[in-house]
């Protein structure tokens, strides 16, 4: 993936309006792999009582990052939509620490993409959680 | 023979149960983030998710985010299961709604799991979810969860999650 198109592919992404409410930042981008991230945030808290996020957020961060890998895929997709979403929550995301999730669009047919994604806190051995996903796979225009 | 107690007033009834559902509802800040209001019958539950622009993935669609869908959907049912535990408390007399203030919650469930079907685009207006607790043992719980926006009967959403029940195996 070329400079030109790594950046709007950020400009896309960031411009999304859910994904900018929660603040998430384009890290990285090409050949099926994307890296996501987004900040800690005292209003996407799910238990008050510990200050950790909610897992709702993570999905979303986990879904994003999916469809932009698929996105990013050489076999180069005209557009995407998750069809299935599965997250498995491995520890609560400790508390003010920023959250990266790295998906990869790991087989791609002519129909469908296949994604897996892993989240993580600052602790880089230990992920958050980590998701598998199946994403429509819409025809780039101009080709039948 | 013992003569039936007098059923309480309707309105005490009411006030009870709101104030319950208000508790664990308004205690957590992402379900005040999303917007996300609950609606009571009896102890059934209705998840509202009024529409808002923030929560769109498509602009061009426009169309709501995947995120913002899961998310709902998982709000929709860790509330579910915490009211089910809670209802019987509740309506026992044992847990009184007035002793639920911001630093006394009940602790809630934890998702161990979840797996959203997109089965339409989400429109960009108001969406609700029920969801069905089918299994609540002592150290794990399996919940259903449906979302429509206009018809009842077609589904743009559903989900189903595991969850480690509060205060039990997590330590």
């Amino acid at each position: 993936m070329n400079e030109q198109k790594q950046a709007l592919a950020r400009q896309f992404i960031e411009a999304i309006p859910y994904s900018r409410a929660l603040g998430m930042v384009l890290d990285e981008i090409g050949d099926g792999v994307a890296v996501i991230s987004m900040p800690y945030d005292a209003r996407i808290v799910g238990d008050p009582e510990t200050g950790v996020i909610h897992g709702g957020a993570v999905s979303a961060l986990m879904d994003t990052c999916g469809g932009a890998a698929v996105m990013s895929h050489p076999s180069n997709p005209g557009g995407t939509a998750t069809i299935d979403l599965r997250i498995d929550y491995m520890r609560p995301a400790k508390p003010g620490q920023r959250i990266t999730a790295r998906a990869e669009c790991y087989n791609i047919t002519r129909t469908v993409a296949f994604v897996r994604a892993t989240a993580h806190d600052e602790d880089l051995s230990r992920p958050v959680a980590t998701a598998t996903g199946a994403f429509t796979v819409e025809r780039a225009e101009g080709r039948a | 023979m013992t003569r039936r107690p007098k059923p309480e007033p309707v309105q005490v009834v009411k006030e009870r149960r709101d104030a319950a559902l208000r508790a664990i509802v308004h205690g957590v800040p992402f379900i005040q983030f999303l917007g996300i209001e609950f609606e009571r019958r009896g102890d059934e539950l209705t998840a509202v998710l009024p529409f808002g622009e923030r929560l769109i993935g498509n602009p061009l669609l426009p169309a709501l985010h995947g995120g913002a869908t899961a998310a709902f959907l998982e709000v929709a049912s860790i509330i579910e299961l915490s009211w089910s535990l809670i209802w019987e408390e509740m309506e026992s007399g044992r847990l009184d709604p007035k002793t639920l203030d911001p630093g006394h919650l009940p602790r809630l469930p934890k998702t161990i799991d979840f797996t959203v079907d997109y089965l339409r685009t989400g429109l960009p207006r108001d969406a609700y979810a029920r969801a069905r607790v089918n299994r609540s043992g002592r150290r794990y719980a399996s919940v259903h969860v449906e979302a429509w926006q206009d018809n009842r009967s077609r589904l743009f959403a559903q989900a189903t999650g595991h969850f480690l029940m509060p205060g039990r195996g997590d330590g």
